[in-house]
């Protein structure tokens, strides 16, 4: 792309740089242009993508609050496997605690974490559990996630659903296969367990929090 | 403007002779995380199709403009900017959309077929061109990789088009072999993509020495390819 005349070597040093600084103004702005003006749209579809994961763990019939706005900062949380800060919402009801709504982490998965949602009744049975991200081998440890499942009608996560420790006992919080109560699919041993494991404790965390998680930075 | 012949060459060579996947062996890295089925395979390449469309109008347009001795890092500027603003709008007006190609979307920026084609085609040839070639090196890479996607998931889980119904969620996948096919777990794994994907290279290959022979001439020396993830 030689000009009409002959630049020196430090003129066209200047000038190349000069050309790559406009290349860049004029994409960093299109980018920011781009960041501002769908940011707004980007937050609502957020908001409701968070709150389409909330409906799959409890019906929105349980509760009357703005639950996303009802959320509570959690230092990392060993009992939940968090070894980062995480948000718990709270559901209520006629200003009633409803139901924790919280994000835990089952650590020894097949293939590393599997990362769950649930939600806990203040009776502290457990109104759902959904998994949201894991590494488990496709077509053998995935059918923890629904979507993989092949028991369309039952998946095998909602069998949790309605647990609590007066109905199943600590014992009895295991797969079949170590001697408890939970179903799991032959060949496939380690995620169920892992996931099982995991419910259980968040189950236990909730029942020795709960009061204080439902009071926390609520005037009363 | 464009001449039939041209457009003929354009199309050939990015369905065919050129075909990212099984000829100039690019972006593979994508290829072997995404083509557990045909759905994923298919909608990663719509979404390469859509950036390389968009890539190769502005870079073309704007060729004349690009100094030659700094013409990768504005193509990469250029290809990064475009690809951020296709996920944010995606993400802000196609939502639904969105939520099925977004994981896809971030892995093109690394796709080096983007980069390939601009610094191969879209830096020497107007814009009508250079997006058609990428639309086709786009159509390239979609029956490859749905073709691939397909058969790994035939062969794993006995199963067609499953995920479908994250794209459309009244359709449901079709189950080809019986409920009581056990599986064949390697296909879904990665070395099952290399292989199956060693297979149609080799499939492509025959055709051609079999096309060669038939014309009587000799099948034309392998092209050399610097291959990348």
């Amino acid at each position: 792309m030689s000009g009409a005349k002959e630049f020196s070597a430090p003129d066209m040093a200047m000038r190349t740089a000069g050309i790559l600084f406009v290349f860049v103004i004029i994409f960093t702005g299109l980018l920011s242009g781009a960041y501002q003006w769908t940011k707004p749209s980007i937050e609502a579809s957020a908001a409701e993508e968070k709150m389409r994961l909330v409906d799959e763990v409890l019906p929105r019939s349980e509760y009357d609050n703005a639950l996303l706005e009802d959320s509570l900062a959690l230092p990392a949380t060993p009992e939940l496997g968090l070894s980062e800060t995480s948000t718990l919402y709270r559901a209520r009801r006629d200003k009633q605690p409803a139901a924790l709504i919280f994000e835990a982490v089952a650590p020894d998965g097949y293939a590393g974490k599997i990362r769950l949602i649930m939600a806990v009744r203040a009776d502290g049975k457990v109104a759902g559990v959904r998994v949201t991200q894991h590494k488990e081998t496709p077509g053998l440890g995935d059918y923890v996630e629904v979507k993989k499942d092949k028991n369309k009608a039952r998946p095998w996560i909602t069998q949790f659903n309605g647990m609590g420790l007066s109905e199943v006992t600590d014992k009895a919080w295991k797969v079949k296969k170590d001697g408890g109560e939970i179903d799991y699919y032959a060949g496939a041993t380690v995620t169920p367990r892992a996931v099982t494991k995991a419910i259980l404790k968040a189950v236990k965390w909730t029942e020795a929090n709960r009061d204080r998680l439902f009071a926390e930075g609520v005037s009363q | 403007m464009i001449t039939r012949d041209e457009f003929k060459t354009i199309a050939g060579n990015g369905i065919w002779k050129q075909n990212t996947s099984i000829v100039q062996i690019l972006g593979l890295c994508p290829l072997l995380a995404v083509t557990t089925n045909a759905v994923n395979g298919i909608m990663l390449s719509l979404a390469t199709i859509l950036v390389m469309a968009l890539s190769g109008v502005a870079i073309a347009s704007l060729r004349n403009l690009i100094p030659h001795e700094i013409r990768i890092p504005v193509f990469i500027l250029i290809v990064a900017a475009l690809v951020t603003v296709v996920d944010l709008l995606f993400n802000a007006n196609l939502h639904a959309l969105y939520l099925v190609l977004g994981i896809f979307i971030p892995l093109i920026v690394t796709n080096c077929i983007v980069l390939a084609r601009v610094e191969a085609f879209a830096a020497k040839n107007p814009p009508l061109q250079s997006t058609l070639d990428g639309i086709f090196m786009g159509v390239g890479m979609l029956w490859t990789l749905g073709l691939l996607g397909g058969m790994r998931e035939l062969l794993g889980n006995g199963t067609l088009f499953g995920g479908i119904d994250m794209v459309f969620p009244s359709l449901h996948p079709i189950q080809v072999l019986p409920e009581s096919y056990p599986g064949f777990l390697l296909a879904l794994l990665p070395p099952g993509a290399f292989i199956l994907l060693g297979c149609m290279i080799a499939w492509k290959n025959w055709m051609e020495a079999r096309a060669a022979r038939r014309a009587q001439t000799k099948p034309p020396a392998p092209v050399a390819t610097a291959g990348c993830h």
